[in-house]
């Protein structure tokens, strides 16, 4: 479980965030929306450690970050693992040595147990014949589903994911989705995402954390969020005529 | 202002650049891959240039001699010297600041433009000793291949001596035994060190802290040239004010 409290972050005189308070479930897929320029990236780098900031703090299962030695913060970063936006699979190496970076930085394991865990993640995410191609002979989504493979090899206990489904079509952003969501029951893991796909909202947000302005607007679930009178969250997720008439049908039945 | 704080940063960036070192398996692998990228990869265009340019000093030299009295052997003897203490190891290094500095800059910098740096960090990966430390160590072989450009330059200089009719052989090596002092060797290696030192790590630098996307990688590129050329002229001029002076 990550706790975030009172997390303050400025660059020069722009106040990003402006004392966020939060939590993120283990076992559970919690996503942070919000409009472009609403903190969410910001938030998220600190979370992962990229950035520093003035004040709060961030505690992973109990282990504060900005007071662990470097480390203890190196050891921390072992159990994280990282989608990147654009995947950010290392261009220089095969898509099978991509996903056996992370062990070979990390582990003791032999060459043989390194590609039998590379073959059996490559299989979780649906890739089992991609081993040897390079990165820019793959597409958008099989680069997602690299970079999930590698992010889940070393068995992390936090996944976070940087807008997973931008540049993919909704049939594969859906099975990236999905994808996600099981990895994070199977493995009991505590998922963040980083997602402004309305999509992604309703199938996979167990737990929702909205941001508007540097400041958590609204918190809740894909279940009450269509219950939600909160104007900030309505305008900006029933901003489509189609997510309208979605939540209209949603609230008739439930009445 | 901003030049005292990219100073700072880069002395800050070479001592980081010595902790949290990166496992030694996967170290080694990066440190033979940098060598064959930066040093194998290089030696063509070396060998090239120096035997042409050890050419081009001889043909210079020859016929500027006009004096009867000057000896024909000085061909050989400044050939030799400019060879040994300018040509091979600043020339070539300037050349290399073009060659080898580019393709450092724009593949760190394209590597912090698709957040592969971001990976790394995030990893726990200290991306600094993981990305400049072994082309660091790799260009520590750089003396390996001025010494190639040397002996290049100067066989450079007897083939246009003879086969050009300026001076004949037994004149040209007689030139190139006279006065010979090693240590103008030992001076030429220590700047060849220390300019790689400078190549692997200012293209690096300019990599490595760049921002922005595709067109900035390349900006960074030409920037880290110049910046590169002009600490190896100047360092040129410190360290053969040091050691010659």
């Amino acid at each position: 479980m990550i706790i975030v409290e009172n997390l303050h972050k400025s660059f020069g005189d722009a106040e990003i965030l402006k004392g966020i308070s939060t939590s993120f479930e283990k076992g559970k897929t919690n996503l942070i929306i919000g409009q472009s320029g609403s903190g969410k990236t910001v938030f998220l780098k600190c979370l992962l450690g990229l950035f520093t900031y003035e004040e709060g703090s961030i505690s992973y299962d109990g282990k504060i970050f900005s007071k662990l030695s470097e480390d203890q913060k190196r050891d921390l970063r072992a159990e994280i693992g990282m989608v990147f936006q654009g995947s950010a699979l290392f261009d220089s190496m095969t898509i099978a040595e991509n996903v056996m970076f992370p062990l070979r930085m990390f582990t003791k394991m032999s060459k043989s147990e390194m590609e039998d865990r590379a073959d059996f993640v490559l299989k979780r995410v649906n890739l089992p014949d991609a081993h040897l191609k390079m990165p820019s002979e793959a597409s958008g989504g099989m680069q997602k589903r690299v970079a999930i493979a590698r992010a889940i090899v070393n068995n992390p206990k936090y996944l976070f994911c940087d807008e997973p489904n931008s540049g993919l079509d909704p049939k594969t952003a859906i099975v990236i989705d999905n994808l996600i969501q099981e990895i994070t029951d199977e493995y009991q893991i505590t998922t963040v995402i980083n997602s402004h796909d309305m999509n992604s909202v309703m199938e996979i947000g167990e737990k929702i954390v909205f941001l508007k302005n540097g400041l958590k607007a609204w918190e809740g679930s894909n279940k009450t969020i269509f219950k939600t009178d909160n104007e900030s969250v309505t305008d900006f997720v029933y901003s489509s005529n189609l997510f309208k008439k979605v939540r209209q049908m949603y609230l008739e039945e439930n009445e | 202002m901003r030049y005292l704080h990219n100073i700072g940063l880069y002395f800050l960036m070479i001592a980081e650049m010595f902790r949290k070192p990166t496992k030694w398996q996967v170290m080694r692998t990066l440190i033979l891959k940098d060598i064959d990228d930066l040093i194998i990869g290089s030696l063509g265009i070396i060998a090239f240039i120096s035997f042409f340019v050890g050419g081009v000093v001889t043909i210079q030299t020859a016929l500027n001699i006009e004096n009867p009295l000057i000896p024909r052997y000085l061909v050989g003897f400044a050939t030799r010297q400019s060879v040994i203490l300018e040509f091979a190891p600043t020339f070539t290094s300037i050349i290399m600041a073009g060659k080898v500095g580019s393709f450092i800059t724009s593949s760190i910098g394209t590597m912090r433009v698709t957040e592969q740096i971001d990976a790394l960090e995030v990893m726990g990966i200290n991306s600094l000793n993981y990305l400049v430390f072994p082309k660091t160590i790799a260009l520590m072989l750089y003396p390996f291949a001025i010494a190639i450009g040397m002996f290049l330059g100067i066989l450079g200089g007897m083939a246009a001596c003879v086969f050009g009719g300026y001076t004949s052989l037994e004149d040209y090596i007689l030139g190139l035994q006279t006065d010979f002092d090693a240590f103008h060797v030992t001076y030429s290696f220590i700047k060849t060190y220390v300019f790689a030192f400078v190549l692997a790590t200012i293209p690096s630098f300019h990599g490595y802290y760049m921002k922005g996307g595709a067109l900035e990688v390349g900006k960074a590129s030409t920037t880290a040239f110049v910046w590169t050329s002009v600490v190896i002229i100047l360092l040129n001029y410190i360290l053969t004010g040091i050691m010659l002076g």
